[in-house]
This record gives structure tokens, C-alpha cells and sequence, in this order.
């Protein structure tokens, strides 16, 4: 088994544990953290399709890795907003649920238990 | 193994350094005024308003005298070693459009998100003005990217400029909203994510022209097209994985709602557009386009079902929006001729019609806005006599919804015009039902509103105590009926330099045809209003009585318990895992369809 087959079996398994945790878990934070799983993921398969690049001759494809740069930018700003909006959730309701038929209540009336 | 890169022969074309300016100066006006803080944040925002505008307009003029599209190669580099921009017909006149809404946004919220005397710096407005610019700078690189992984960080850029402005009252319900919107529009972004990297792995660029020249229907290509489509249409909120967006857009602010649902939705139906038609027209397939056609009538079904059922208003402006995005997908099928999508007389119609919506949904949201501040609520039930408060916003209203149904000389008639013939040519006599029957939907949830709205009220409205009528300014309401008029006169556009328009499909604006188009579904969708909407008077105070309570009756109660079922069904679709399990289904669905439906 060549290193990329096994690199994108590992980049597989962890999309798939990834979107398994987001899909079934039904807490915010951790879903947060699943769709960072999903991201390394899909990280390790640029690296794959990087390596594949390389074959050619080449010492690796260099774009890919530009590629996942941005990528690993662009999912640390949707993290931070996701846990300063989850966090601002837990200030306002004293619970963090996504729940569509449990609105938080709480936030409007502060005195209720 | 990766071909070689062909020599493309892309220059910089004249006038082009306007795409760059597109982009630039609304994110630059996000910088400075972030930079500049406090009360003169505002001013920044809004001194970069017209300036967006013009560098619209003049991408807009520039276009047909040169013919061609305008290419922008960022420091001279051509693909596939650098990135271009681009812009086509489709473009610029959806950055025009983006540009007058936006600007009509930010002159209606400057009432609301004005920072108060006394104050240094209120974090609402601050928020507002930087998120507004921050929308604009990532649809204008939405319209003009001309590579797929700048599309990607459009479309997040996007995404995170619109999740704040659902949130930005602070309540728990919308923070949860917004909570939601974002996860799901991650895992969206995520699925697009991994087919722009099986696209670069199997032909070594991203740039959509030489893409459209490498692609051809292997197993990669079809699991990146099915992966990237279904991760744009969670961001587009297509039935089912519209979970997000009722809760978003209607607890958003009044200029938030508008801008979310005119706007921000579109930006990735563009995307979609772009991969199907300039990315890989051959691949996709029948069976294909007619699942997302088929996605997209469920949509209107259940969206406008829904809509009929809200008891605020805001809840049914929201869910009319799925509706009619269920209706720019019947593009797609009927685009579809002789193995591969052309962009024709279909794709213009599609287009004509996200723009129309794209006005008169902001002119609707912008109108029930100021309906809440004036009553303090916005109750269906409880809207009688505000005609006499707000008329200008409830003919705005009025207005706005009457364009969506399609009545000329609206964008909305002509492009349901587009799409009719078009079903003709390509004898899909199905998608033409669906298309009359989105006309009669809207008409039907207009009709409900007007009817509440105009009902005779034996008090007089109480408006909220501190809410006089002095408090909502005469621009904020001459701003949306300025818009839900755009929408109604788009169809009187000379579209021919951006949109390919057969010849044959003029308006005509003959009267006896202008009563006949809008009359019939306007009737039809009343009856349908009068059996699907919740009255709290029934039965309404129509003549013959009896003889209505006599026949209407039965039907109403079957036809109210079939409401009930969609309602139910659809709150079961927007639980989190039904959502997450769709859109695994639907990538697979799509994928098989691409593969077995050729």
C-alpha cells in the first residue's frame, strides 16, 4: 500500500467519524469540534492530491499546500465564530441546545429557573 | 495523470481593473471604517455606498462595447499559474443588482443602526456597517471570481458576514439561529471543499475555463460535482436542507432580513449556475437536473404550504423565500437539451428571476420591518387598519408581491416567460405546472396578508406607546416601495447585452393581457388562501354565506389537515439529524443520478 492510499483512508476515516459527530451529536460544542475532524480530514486529502501531483517528477505540487493554508484559515475564523456565538448562546439562554422545539426560554426572563 | 496546462490566450482585457475595484473598495470601506470606529463609522459606510454602486454601473457599461467578457489576470500571471477574474453578462448584472439592493439597505438601516447621541460607540451599528460592507465585498468576488477555490473563500467570507446579522440583537432564540445557520453552512462549505480538491487532483487547475476545457465524466468528476452542488444548495437553503434559514430570516433586523434573503442566498444559487453551466455542462446530465428541479418543487410546495400557515409575518415572508428558491432551481431541467446545459432563454429566465426576487423580497422584509416598529408585533391576525398607519409600506408590500407572481412588466413575468418556452422547447409540459402553480402559491399568501391587512377593524389601531407615527421615517418607506417598483419595471430592461433573450419573448404590454396574467392566479390563489390560511374569523365575510359554508367547508377541512401534515413533516425535515442525513443522502442521489442518468 502506497503512502497516499494510506494517507487518504486515514483523511477518509476522519471525514467520516467527522460527519458522523456533527450529524448525530446534539451538542453545539461538540459538533464544533467534529466539523474541525471533518477539516483535518479534508486537510490530509489535499496533501494526498499533492503527493499524487509529485509523481510527475516534481518534489510535490506546491499548490495544494497553498490551498490548505487558506483552508486551515478559513475553518480557524468559522471555529472562533462558532464558539464566541456559542458562547454569547450561554450568557443569553444558561444552555446551549440547537434544538428547534426547545427554544431557549430563559433569555427573556431571567427569573425563571 | 494531470494533462499538460494548455496556453490559454487570456489578457487583461480594457476596463477591467474594474473587477478588482468591485472587490476592493467595499472591503476597503469594511477596513477604514472599522479603523475609524464610533460615530464616524457610519459615515464611512455610507460614503461607500455609491461608490460600489458606480464601479457597477461602469462594469455594466463596460461590457457590451467590448463583446467579450472582462478578464482580470491578479499580477499578471495567466491561469493556471495565477488566478483570474472575470466577468460575463451573468455578472454584471447581478452586481448591479447587488449593488442597488445593498444601497438601498444601507439608506433604509441608517435609521435604525444610527449610532445614538451620547454615545462613543454602540456595538449593533458597529457590527451592521462592517458586516453590510463585508456581504458586498464577498458577493462582488461571488460574481467575478473566476476560480473555484475563490469561490470557496467568497462563499465563507460570505457566510461569515451574514451569520452576525442574524444575531445581532443578542436574543438566545436568534444566537441560536445563528448557531445553527453557521454549523450547517459549514458543513455546506466543507463538502464544496473536498470537490474543489478531487477537481484539482484530476486536472491540475481550479480556473473554471481551462476546468471547462479539461472536464470530462469520470468517477472524480461526478463525485466532486455531486459533493460541491449539495454543499452549495445547504447554503442555499433548498428544501431539504433549509433547517437554517426560516429562524435566520425572519429573527434577523429588518435590514439584516432583507439582505439575507435578497442577497445572500443567491450568492451561492450563483455558484451553482457557474459549475453546471460554465464548469461542466456535459457532465451533470437529465436525470440530474431533474432531481434538483424536482427539490425544487418540493420547495415551493412546502415553503409556500408553510407560508400560509405562519401566524407572524416575518415567518411568512421567510418561508416564501424557500419558495421561491425553489423556483430559480427549475432553471436547470429546462437549460437541458441534447446531452448537455445551455445557457439560454432558460438561464436568462433563472437569472431575471433571483434578480426580481432579489428586490421585491428586500422592499417585502424592508416593509414588514417597519410594520413590527410601528404595531410592535407583526401578527397576521392582528394587521387590520395598519393600511391607514404605513400605506406606502403596505403598497410596497403589496407591490413586491405582486411582482413575484409574475404580472408584466415585471422581471418576474419575464422570466417566467423565458422558462415557459423554454419547457415548450424542450417538451418538460411538468415544469410547466410547477412554474404556473409558484405564480399561484405567491398570489396566495399575498392574498392573506392583503386580507388581514384591509379587513375592517371595529377599534382603532393601537400602536405601540413610545412608536409614533413621526418614528418611522417617510425615506424607509419610500425605499421599499423604490425597490418593489425596480422589481416590477426589471422586465422593461433592454437585456440583450448581458442575458441571451429569444427573440419572441417581448412583453407585451397590452391591458386586456396585463388583467388576464395577473387576474387568474390572483383569483386562484385566493381561493387557495381562503382554504389553506389560518382565519381567525371564519368564515370570512364573503357573500352567499351559507352556500360557502355549505360547499367551502369540507374542502377547507381537508385542505387544512393536509396543511397540517406539510407543516408537521416540515418541522420533522428541520430537525438537525433528518438535515445531516439528507444531505448525505442527496449527495449520493445526486452522484447515482449523474452516473445512471446520462
Amino acid at each position: 500500500m502506497s503512502a497516499g492510499t494510506v494517507f487518504g483512508l486515514c483523511a477518509a476515516v476522519a471525514v467520516g467519524l467527522g460527519l458522523y459527530g456533527v450529524i448525530t451529536n446534539p451538542q453545539p460544542l461538540r459538533k464544533i469540534l467534529a466539523f474541525n475532524l471533518i477539516g483535518s480530514g479534508v486537510f490530509t486529502f489535499f496533501g494526498v492530491v499533492a503527493h499524487r501531483g509529485a509523481a510527475a517528477g516534481f518534489g510535490g505540487d506546491p499548490i495544494p499546500q497553498a490551498l490548505v493554508i487558506t483552508g486551515i484559515v478559513v475553518a480557524f475564523s468559522a471555529t472562533a465564530l462558532a464558539l464566541a456565538l456559542l458562547l454569547r448562546l450561554f450568557q443569553a439562554a444558561g444552555s446551549a441546545t440547537l434544538r428547534a422545539d426547545a427554544p431557549p426560554s430563559a433569555g427573556s426572563d431571567p427569573a425563571k429557573p | 495523470m494531470t494533462p499538460p496546462p494548455t496556453a490559454v490566450l487570456e489578457a487583461i482585457t480594457t476596463g477591467a481593473f474594474l473587477l478588482v475595484l468591485s472587490i476592493v473598495v467595499p472591503l476597503a470601506g469594511a477596513l477604514l471604517a472599522f479603523a475609524a470606529g464610533g460615530r464616524n463609522l457610519e459615515k464611512v459606510a455610507l460614503a461607500t455606498l455609491p461608490i460600489g454602486l458606480a464601479i457597477a454601473v461602469a462594469i455594466a457599461f463596460t461590457m457590451p462595447s467590448t463583446g467579450t467578457p472582462l478578464v482580470y489576470l491578479l499580477g499578471g500571471w495567466a491561469p493556471p499559474l495565477g488566478v483570474a477574474l472575470r466577468a460575463d453578462g451573468l455578472s454584471a448584472v447581478m452586481l448591479v443588482i447587488a449593488a442597488l439592493v445593498i444601497c438601498a439597505i444601507g439608506v433604509f438601516a441608517h435609521a435604525d443602526f444610527h449610532t445614538p447621541t451620547g454615545v462613543a460607540e454602540a456595538r449593533a451599528p458597529f457590527s451592521f456597517w462592517i458586516l453590510l460592507l463585508g456581504i458586498w465585498g464577498a458577493l462582488n468576488t461571488v460574481f467575478v471570481g473566476g476560480d473555484l477555490f475563490t469561490l470557496y473563500v467568497a462563499l465563507e467570507l460570505l457566510t461569515f458576514a451574514a451569520v452576525p446579522l442574524v444575531c445581532l440583537d443578542g436574543r438566545a432564540e436568534t444566537l441560536q439561529a445563528a448557531l445553527r445557520y453557521l454549523l450547517f453552512a459549514l458543513l455546506g462549505s466543507v463538502l464544496y471543499l473536498v470537490g474543489t480538491a478531487l477537481l484539482y487532483g484530476a486536472y491540475g487547475t481550479l480556473d473554471i475555463v481551462l476546468l471547462s476545457q479539461r472536464v470530462h465524466a469520470e468517477s472524480a468528476t461526478l463525485v466532486a460535482a455531486s459533493l460541491m452542488t449539495v454543499g452549495l444548495l445547504a447554503k442555499t437553503a433548498l428544501f431539504p436542507l433549509h433547517l437554517w434559514l426560516p429562524p435566520a430570516h425572519a429573527g434577523a433586523p429588518p435590514a439584516g432580513s432583507a439582505v439575507l434573503s435578497a442577497l445572500v442566498v443567491k450568492g451561492s444559487f450563483f455558484i451553482v449556475i457557474r459549475l453546471w453551466f460554465d464548469v461542466m455542462p456535459a457532465v451533470p446530465g437529465f436525470a440530474a437536473t431533474q432531481l434538483l428541479a424536482g427539490l425544487g418543487a418540493a420547495a415551493i410546495l412546502f415553503g409556500s404550504v408553510v407560508a400560509l400557515r405562519q401566524e407572524r409575518l416575518k415567518l411568512l415572508i421567510a418561508y416564501s423565500t424557500l419558495a421561491q428558491i425553489g423556483y430559480l432551481f427549475l432553471t436547470f431541467p429546462l437549460a437541458f437539451a441534447s446531452g448537455q446545459l445551455h445557457s439560454g432563454g432558460a438561464l436568462s429566465g433563472g437569472m431575471l428571476q433571483a434578480m426580481s426576487h432579489a428586490t421585491a423580497k428586500a422592499a417585502m422584509f424592508m416593509s414588514a420591518g417597519l410594520i413590527y416598529a410601528a404595531l410592535g408585533h407583526d401578527r397576521i391576525a392582528g394587521l387590520g387598519g395598519i393600511g391607514r398607519v404605513l400605506p406606502m409600506s403596505i403598497l410596497a408590500f403589496a407591490l413586491g408581491g405582486v411582482a413575484l407572481i409574475g404580472v408584466p412588466p415585471g422581471g418576474a413575468y419575464l422570466a417566467k416567460e423565458l422558462l415557459l418556452q423554454a419547457a415548450g422547447e424542450t417538451e418538460q409540459w411538468w415544469w410547466a405546472i410547477v412554474i404556473q402553480a409558484g405564480g399561484i402559491f405567491t398570489s396566495a399568501y399575498l392574498v392573506l396578508v392583503l386580507a388581514h391587512v384591509l379587513a375592517p377593524v371595529d377599534k382603532p389601531v393601537t400602536l405601540r406607546a413610545h412608536m409614533l407615527r413621526a418614528n418611522v421615517p417617510w425615506y424607509q418607506e419610500a425605499l421599499a416601495l423604490l425597490l418593489a417598483l425596480c422589481s416590477l419595471l426589471l422586465g422593461l430592461v433592454h437585456w440583450d447585452a448581458y442575458l441571451l433573450v429569444p427573440q419572441g419573448t417581448r412583453l407585451s404590454l397590452s391591458i386586456l393581457e396585463t388583467l388576464s396574467s395577473a387576474l387568474w392566479p390572483i383569483l386562484v390563489g385566493g381561493v387557495l388562501a381562503i382554504l389553506l390560511g389560518r382565519w381567525s374569523d371564519w368564515p370570512p365575510r364573503i357573500p352567499l354565506r351559507g352556500l360557502s359554508e355549505a360547499i367551502v367547508g369540507p374542502i377547507r377541512c381537508s385542505a387544512l389537515s393536509a396543511g397540517e401534515a406539510l407543516e408537521r413533516a416540515d418541522s420533522i425535515l428541520r430537525q438537525w439529524p433528518a438535515a445531516g442525513l439528507f444531505l448525505l443522502a442527496l449527495v449520493i442521489l445526486l452522484g447515482a443520478a449523474m452516473l445512471l442518468g446520462r
